[in-house]
């Protein structure tokens, strides 16, 4: 059974599509991962499957007992986090927010909720620091656990590990495969491809060519072939 | 200098001075963390004009009306005020991302069109003899805070607990929204509606502080505590509980200063916002060091 159909979803801004006639579907403990180049709506799409916008025509199926306000989100770093001054408790806490619907107050089992996902992101003994002054990937666990606060079926990562430094990035992919490994679902967009084809089970490559499949196949595939190279020539440079 | 204090505080103008103006700063502090951290600092600059705009027109439909007592004026014009800094705030605060003139613009143009209109308006139409006194006194907030009476006092104490009870009420959902408002919206909170309520509640206060510091200076109210806070404090919760008790002890400084010494009250206390600001910058400064 399927968590999360796409079909035929065209996307864009204001009549000009960025991508059109896309078809995909993510399975219960899938690990997808979305590539493709800047520009070609990688992030349209993640705000479509988020709801945050309409899609342009095509519909949007979640089924398997995922409810559409079931996806934990990790959104890049906005301005406004970089200056807030926020306890990481606090930050974590706020995942609990689609639980306590019209309460004012978190109640002791969501107050018990975020200690557990402190601990299960390693965080525990930060939970008093200040948000802001805590280095890049620590911020990312913090905000990971925070998602893990609003679901444990699917994850949506916006590209994680950018700004990590390289043992941070290795870290981090470790820990998102093993959240996958617990039977989270997990669609990530990423720029990096070899780590996408090392940990992830699927591939969403937009762009002018759209390829949706395993890993294997998509190594397989011309498409696959050129970028993996073309990167991969791109690095040794 | 303490006998003056002790001396003015037997009168009643003097207390209803001091409830207002602590009642006022408390609540303008509150949402200061938020409009500074949502890049909104000069909301209350914007809204405050617009305020004085709104302020101009019902003088005139006053004085067509033909009440010529301060007093009902000042009363009737809250009615046509209030509404519309309600709505300019609510069109500024909820458009402001997504329309093709960004959120600063934006205010800067309502902020400025609002204050012609304004002076335009009263200039055309006032009756008063006093226009440019009248002037002064909305933009740099009049001695009217000395000249309060009972209803007045009622009316701010009933919209002040209005304000603090709304903003306890809705504080986890105002802080999921100012952190990361799209991780709201995509967990399904109704980040537009706490959007337009935190726009409301703005748009309140700042009616209210206009009395205290006039319409010039109603940003300071705002800005200064929060600022101040978030030198030393590291939390959501620290910050606004400090933000508020500064505001507070500033706006009460500010006052019997300006008593004992017959200063302007308004200007009095954002200046005393300002050394306190200072003094916290400094502190977080030495703190941040060891």
């Amino acid at each position: 059974m399927s968590e999360l159909i796409c079909k035929d979803l065209t996307l864009g801004y204001e009549n000009s599509a960025l991508i059109e006639n896309l078809n995909f579907h993510v399975n219960k403990g899938d690990y997808l991962c979305i590539v493709g180049e800047n520009g070609t709506g990688k992030s349209t799409l993640m705000r479509t499957i988020l709801r945050l916008q309409k899609p342009m025509s095509g519909t949007i199926e979640y089924s398997d007992g995922l409810k559409s306000n079931e996806i934990g989100y990790l959104p890049q770093q906005t301005l406004v986090q970089r200056d807030f001054p926020a306890s990481v408790k606090e930050v974590v806490l706020s995942g609990c927010q689609a639980k306590i619907g019209a309460r004012p107050f978190y109640s002791k089992e969501e107050k018990a909720l975020a200690k557990k996902n402190m601990e299960r992101m390693g965080i525990t003994d930060l939970s008093k620091r200040c948000y802001r002054e805590l280095s890049g990937g620590q911020q990312q666990r913090v905000l990971l656990a925070r998602a893990l606060c609003a679901t444990e079926k699917m994850l949506l990562l916006d590209e994680p590990v950018s700004g990590l430094d390289p043992k941070v990035t290795i870290d981090m992919y470790k820990l998102i495969k093993q959240l996958n490994d617990e039977g989270i679902s997990i669609i990530m967009i990423s720029h990096d491809i070899y780590s996408a084809v090392k940990y992830a089970s699927h591939i969403l490559h937009i762009g002018s060519d759209t390829f949706f499949g395993t890993v294997k196949e998509y190594k397989k595939t011309k498409l696959g072939k050129l970028y993996l190279d073309e990167k991969g020539g791109n690095e040794n440079a | 200098m303490l006998d003056t204090l002790s001396y003015y505080l037997n009168f009643n103008f003097v207390r209803y001075a001091i409830i207002v103006g602590v009642l006022i700063s408390l609540c303008s502090s509150l949402l200061g963390v938020t409009l500074v951290l949502k890049r909104f600092s000069f909301i209350g600059d914007g809204l405050s004009h617009v305020a004085f705009g709104a302020m101009a027109i019902a003088s005139i439909i006053n004085a067509s009306l033909g009440s010529d007592s301060t007093r009902t004026t000042s009363q009737n014009s809250m009615i046509i005020v209030l509404p519309i800094t309600i709505i300019s705030a609510v069109l500024l605060l909820w458009t402001g991302q997504n329309t093709k003139i960004k959120g600063d613009a934006a205010i800067a143009m309502i902020s400025v069109g609002a204050l012609a209109i304004g002076y335009l308006l009263m200039n055309i139409f006032s009756t008063s003899t006093n226009l440019s006194g009248d002037v002064c006194s909305t933009l740099f907030g009049s001695t009217s805070i000395l000249t309060l009476r009972a209803s007045e006092v009622w009316l701010c104490i009933i919209l002040s607990i209005v304000v603090v009870a709304a903003f306890v009420y809705f504080y986890n959902k105002i802080f999921a929204v100012t952190f990361d408002e799209s991780f709201a919206k995509a967990v399904g909170t109704k980040a537009n509606a706490y959007n337009f309520i935190i726009a409301v509640i703005i748009a309140v206060i700042i009616v209210l502080a206009m009395n205290l510091v006039g319409s010039l200076l109603v940003t300071a109210l705002i800005i200064f505590p929060a600022l101040s806070a978030m030198r030393i404090f590291k939390s959501f919760l620290s910050v606004t509980i400090c933000a508020a008790v500064f505001s507070v002890v500033c706006a009460l400084l500010g006052i019997f200063l300006s008593i004992i010494y017959g200063t302007p009250v308004g200007s009095t206390i954002v200046a005393v916002d300002m050394a306190g600001f200072f003094i916290f910058a400094i502190a977080g400064k030495i703190g941040g060091k060891s």
